[in-house]
């Protein structure tokens, strides 16, 4: 049994992508750095789906379109996120999470 | 065939070439998260897309793994770098980084990952009973058409939205400007 024939070894993998993107996501501040993590937590998931399609769903097509789902909505996600860090860099001067701030003291 | 070396056996090519898109997974998410250079952050996020485009091969879909390097690679991280283009300067020095909070993070996310790893390894996998073979991409048309056409539709809805979401977002609000 070779190890790319394994169902775990791609789940260990997508754990490993997820933890660093969770990581990424608590420790960085600048907001590209955040949205960065979120898609390899994307990604993460999205390698889980295709895993799961090639050695367990019953069809091969169905885990192949939600991935292309995945990748669509994640498209979306990102034109919109850059749209709102743009402005907030416009507006604030800033885009570290702990320097954009409209309050002060 | 005996006397071919390992590696140079169909299985030991593919082995390797798998460790090695294996590692351009790994490296390019750790390079992704942990460069202090938000451009690095973009190049470590690319290098780990096409890993994880090279898994799809490896399962099976190089229709998918297309996919991934045109829309992740080729639109998002493009996006990304037109994002940096468009904000902070890279000449000004970063804030310095607070070592509580990285701890932390490490730990939350240490945490999730050992639980998940404990989850995964007690769970048994058992596969469906009956198994279609079929990996066509034109299965994958017929499927996108006509179960799946609602959410088709309703994906292309989004796109269009998020895109003039965007384009109001960026130009600063709806007024005449």
């Amino acid at each position: 049994m070779l190890v790319f024939n394994q169902l775990e070894t791609y789940l260990y993998l997508a754990l490993i992508l997820f933890a660093i993107g969770l990581y990424g996501v608590l420790a960085r501040r600048n907001l590209i750095a955040v949205l960065i993590s979120v898609e390899l937590i994307l990604n993460a998931a999205m390698l889980n789906f295709m895993a799961f399609n090639r050695f367990l769903a019953p069809h091969p097509a169905v885990g192949q379109i939600i991935a292309l789902f995945i990748m669509a909505v994640a498209a979306a996600e990102a034109s919109i996120a850059l749209s709102i860090i743009i402005a907030v860099y416009r507006k604030l001067k800033a885009i570290n999470v702990e320097q954009a701030t409209e309050l002060r003291g | 065939m005996k006397t071919l070396f390992f590696p140079f056996t169909p299985q030991g090519i593919a082995l390797l070439s798998f460790l090695l898109v294996v590692a351009f997974t790994i490296v390019g998410a750790l390079i992704a998260v942990l460069a202090r250079n938000i451009f690095h952050n973009v190049l470590g996020l690319a290098l780990s897309l096409f890993g994880v485009a090279g898994l799809f091969v490896y399962l099976n879909s190089p229709f998918v793994a297309l996919m991934e390097i045109l829309i992740y690679v080729g639109a998002i991280c493009i996006a990304i770098c037109f994002a940096i283009m468009l904000s902070q300067p890279l000449y000004l020095p970063g804030a310095p980084r607070n070592p509580l909070k990285i701890q932390g993070a490490a730990l939350g996310a240490g945490a999730v990952f050992v639980f998940l790893a404990l989850l995964t390894k007690k769970t048994r996998w058992v596969p469906a009973a009956e198994r279609s073979t079929d990996w066509s991409i034109t299965t994958i048309g017929h499927y996108l058409l006509t179960n799946y056409v609602l959410i088709f539709e309703l994906i292309s809805l989004l796109l269009l939205v998020a895109m003039l979401g965007a384009i109001a977002n960026a130009r600063g609000g709806r007024g005449r400007s």
